[in-house]
C-alpha cells in the first residue's frame, strides 16, 4: 500500500490540496455541506507554514470580493461555498471575468431553489456553465467524481485560471464533498515569492515596483467601442479554451447500445448501473464530462454514433441534458432521469429509468 | 515685471504633487473630491510610498480616482472596497492599502463590509467622502442625506417616516475595538485642508504601523447635487452638515496592546 494514501472527506481534500499547491489565500463563509474546507484550513494553520492567508469573511459577498482583490494582485486565491452562497457570489464572478483575473471558486452543490436542502444536488449546472452573473462571460467548470479528483482539480483549476486569466470553478456536490475516500495528495509546492508573482503577472496590482507605469484592475469602461473590444477579447479567450481544454472520461462506449452521459456523483452511480445492466445483457457506455464548460460536445456526438438512445441522469430537473441534445443535434433520442430536493437515486433506479425511457418506450 | 520673471524655482512655494497626473478631472467645479485627491497624492509622495501604495476606488463619483492618482488601483464593485482592501493588505502586508469611498458606497450598500473590516481591525485606511447625496447617479438620497434635504428621490425633503434618518456611521465605527483612529474633517477652507491632510497622513501611517483601521470622514460639498454655487454650498455645509456631522477626532488610540 502506498504510504501516501490517506482517507479523507472531499471537502478536506480541497483544503489540503490548496495548501499543497502553494496557495496564497482562502476567503470563505461557512455553509453546509462544505464548511469542512474552512474548518480544515483553520485547523492546519497554513499561515504558520507556507504563509497562506485564511480568513472567515462576514459573508459570501465579502468573500468573493476578497478573492477578486487577491486575484487582481496576481495571487493564487480561492473560495468555496454551496449553492445559496454561490448565488450571492455571482456579482463577483462577473467582475472577475470582466477584469480577466485568475481565481478558483468551488461550489459544493446542495438542493435548491432557495434555502432548499443541505443534501446533494446538481441543479447549479446552468448557473455555473451558462453564466450566473450579468454579461457575456464563461468560466472553466471542472466536475470531480471522486475525492481524488477534488484534490487534483484544485491545482488543475488554478493552472488553467492563470493560463487563461479566467475564473476556474470546481462544481462538486454534497455527496462528493462529504464522502470519505482514499486520496493521494499532491507534493507540497512552495508559494511563489512576490518577485515571482510580479514576473508571472506583470498586469497585477502590487504597488508600482521600480516606479513602473501604474496597473489598474477595473471592470469599468464607458467607451462603447473599447468595451466591445474587451468583450471580443474575452470571447477569443473562451474560443481558445473550448479548443484546448475539453476533458471527459469514456467507459465502454465502443459498441454500446445505450449511452449514459452523467457528471460528478451521478457518474459514479451510473458506473454501478452499467454493471447491473451487463448482467442482464444490456450494453451501456458512459461518457463523463469532466469539464462542464467547455462541454465535450464532439466527444458526446462521437460516443453517440450508433447508439439507440442516451440517458442523462442528473440530480436536477434536467440541465446538462440541453447540452447533450445540442451535441447530438437531436439525432438520437435523449432522455432525462433525475431526482431533486437532495435525493440521490440508486443504480437500480437509473437502470429502471433507462429501460422505461429508451428500451421499452 | 511679467509672469515669467516671477515663476522661478526660488520663488515656488507650492506645486502639484507628482503623483497627481494631468488628466482632466470629471469632478464638478467646487467639488471636494479634487482637493482630497490632491491631499492623498501629496501624502503618498511625502511618505515615499509611491511604489507601495494601492488604492481601492469605489462606485460613485470617485470611481475614476484611478485615472488621476498615479499609483496602482483596484476598482471595487459597489460597496465592496474594504473587503478588497482587506484581502490586498493581508496578502501583501508591506503595502500601503487604502479605500476611497463615498457615502452611498461606504454607508449604504457597503455597510456590512465597512463595519466588519473596521471590526477586524484591518490595517487599512479608509477615506470616506460624505456629501449627503448620490452625485454620480444624479442627486438621489444618500444614507447621510439630512432631514428636510431635497434630492431626486426625496424631492419634497427627507422625511423620517418615509425615508428614515440620516446615518452618522463614523461614531459607530469609533466604538469598534478594531479601529485605532476615527476622525471627521472638511476641506472647505485652507485651515481645514491642512487638518484633513494631517489626518490622512496619520491614517496612512497607522496602517503601516499595524495599529488597526483608520477612518477619515471628509464632510464634503456636492454643489451640483445640492444645486448651489460652490460658495453657497460651503456655507450650507457649515450651517447644516456640521450640525449633524461635527468635525473633529472621534477616536485616537496612539498604541494598541
Amino acid at each position: 500500500m502506498n504510504d501516501k494514501v490517506t482517507l479523507m472527506k472531499g471537502n478536506e481534500a480541497l483544503a489540503m490540496a490548496a495548501i499543497r499547491y502553494g496557495a496564497d489565500g482562502y476567503f470563505g463563509y461557512p455553509i453546509t455541506p462544505q464548511s469542512e474546507v474552512l474548518e480544515k484550513l483553520e485547523e492546519e494553520m497554513p499561515w504558520e507554514t507556507t504563509g497562506m492567508v485564511v480568513l472567515q469573511a462576514e459573508s459570501e459577498v465579502a468573500a468573493i470580493n476578497m478573492v477578486y482583490a487577491g486575484a487582481s494582485c496576481g495571487k493564487a486565491v480561492m473560495t468555496s461555498t454551496s449553492s445559496p452562497g454561490f448565488s450571492l457570489m455571482q456579482e463577483g464572478m462577473s467582475y472577475m471575468a470582466a477584469s480577466e483575473v485568475p481565481a478558483l471558486v468551488i461550489n459544493v452543490m446542495r438542493g435548491g431553489p432557495g434555502l432548499g436542502t443541505i443534501h446533494p444536488s446538481q441543479a447549479d449546472y446552468f448557473q455555473a456553465c451558462k453564466g450566473g452573473g450579468h454579461g457575456d462571460y464563461r468560466m472553466i467548470v471542472l466536475a470531480p467524481a471522486s475525492v481524488q479528483e477534488m484534490a487534483d482539480f484544485v491545482g488543475l483549476g488554478w493552472d488553467l485560471a492563470f493560463k487563461y486569466r479566467c475564473v476556474s470553478m470546481i462544481l462538486a456536490d454534497g455527496l462528493i464533498g462529504q464522502m470519505m475516500e482514499k486520496v493521494v495528495l499532491p507534493e507540497q509546492r512552495p508559494r511563489r515569492t512576490q518577485e515571482e508573482v510580479e514576473k508571472q503577472c506583470p498586469w497585477a496590482v502590487t504597488g508600482r515596483t521600480g516606479m513602473r507605469p501604474k496597473n489598474i484592475i477595473t471592470s469599468l469602461e464607458l467607451d462603447d467601442d473599447i468595451m466591445e473590444a474587451n468583450n471580443l477579447r474575452f470571447q477569443a479567450t473562451y474560443r481558445l479554451i473550448e479548443a484546448n481544454e475539453v476533458r471527459c472520461e469514456t467507459v465502454d462506449t465502443d459498441g454500446c447500445d445505450y449511452l449514459i452521459v452523467a457528471f460528478g456523483s451521478m457518474a459514479r452511480i451510473a458506473m454501478k448501473t452499467m454493471e447491473l445492466a451487463a448482467q442482464e445483457g444490456i450494453k451501456i457506455g458512459l461518457l463523463r464530462p469532466i469539464t462542464l464548460w467547455p462541454f465535450p460536445s464532439k466527444e458526446v456526438a462521437q460516443a453517440a454514433a450508433g447508439v439507440k438512445g442516451i440517458l442523462v441522469p442528473e440530480l436536477s430537473a434536467g440541465q446538462m441534458i440541453e447540452d447533450v441534445k445540442l451535441a447530438v443535434d437531436c439525432k438520437v433520442p435523449v432522455k432525462h432521469f433525475g431526482r431533486m430536493g437532495g435525493n440521490v437515486p440508486t443504480p437500480e433506479e437509473v437502470l429502471e429509468a433507462l429501460k422505461k425511457e429508451l428500451i421499452n418506450a | 515685471m511679467n509672469n515669467n520673471d516671477i515663476i522661478r524655482p526660488e520663488n515656488l512655494v507650492y506645486k502639484k504633487p507628482s503623483l497627481l497626473n494631468d488628466a482632466h478631472m470629471h469632478y464638478c467645479p467646487g467639488c471636494s473630491h479634487g482637493v482630497v485627491h490632491k491631499l492623498v497624492a501629496e501624502v503618498i509622495e511625502e511618505m515615499g510610498m509611491a511604489e507601495k501604495a494601492i488604492g481601492v476606488s469605489p462606485v460613485g463619483c470617485a470611481v475614476f480616482a484611478y485615472n488621476y492618482i498615479d499609483i496602482d488601483w483596484l476598482e471595487a464593485a459597489h460597496g465592496r472596497a474594504t473587503a478588497m482592501a482587506t484581502a490586498t493588505k493581508r496578502l501583501m502586508p508591506d503595502k500601503l492599502v487604502f479605500t476611497y469611498q463615498g457615502d452611498g458606497d461606504f454607508a449604504a450598500i457597503g455597510t456590512c463590509e465597512s463595519i466588519h473590516s473596521c471590526n477586524r481591525g484591518e490595517n487599512i485606511a479608509i477615506i470616506f467622502i460624505n456629501n449627503a447625496i448620490y452625485g454620480m447617479t444624479g442627486g438621489q438620497m444618500a444614507p447621510t442625506t439630512l432631514l428636510g434635504q431635497k434630492t431626486a428621490t426625496c424631492p419634497y425633503g427627507r422625511r423620517p417616516d418615509l425615508n428614515g434618518y440620516p446615518l452618522s456611521i463614523t461614531p459607530l465605527l469609533a466604538q469598534l475595538d478594531g479601529t485605532c483612529y476615527v476622525t471627521r474633517q472638511s476641506v472647505h477652507k485652507p485651515a481645514s485642508v491642512r487638518k484633513a491632510k494631517a489626518a490622512i497622513r496619520k491614517a496612512f501611517e497607522n496602517s503601516m504601523q499595524g495599529k488597526g483601521t483608520s477612518v477619515v470622514e471628509i464632510v464634503s460639498t456636492c454643489n451640483t447635487g445640492w444645486k448651489l454655487s460652490p460658495e453657497k454650498a460651503n456655507q450650507w455645509m457649515e450651517e447644516n452638515m456640521f450640525a449633524k456631522y461635527p468635525l473633529g477626532d472621534l477616536k485616537d488610540v496612539e498604541s494598541k496592546g
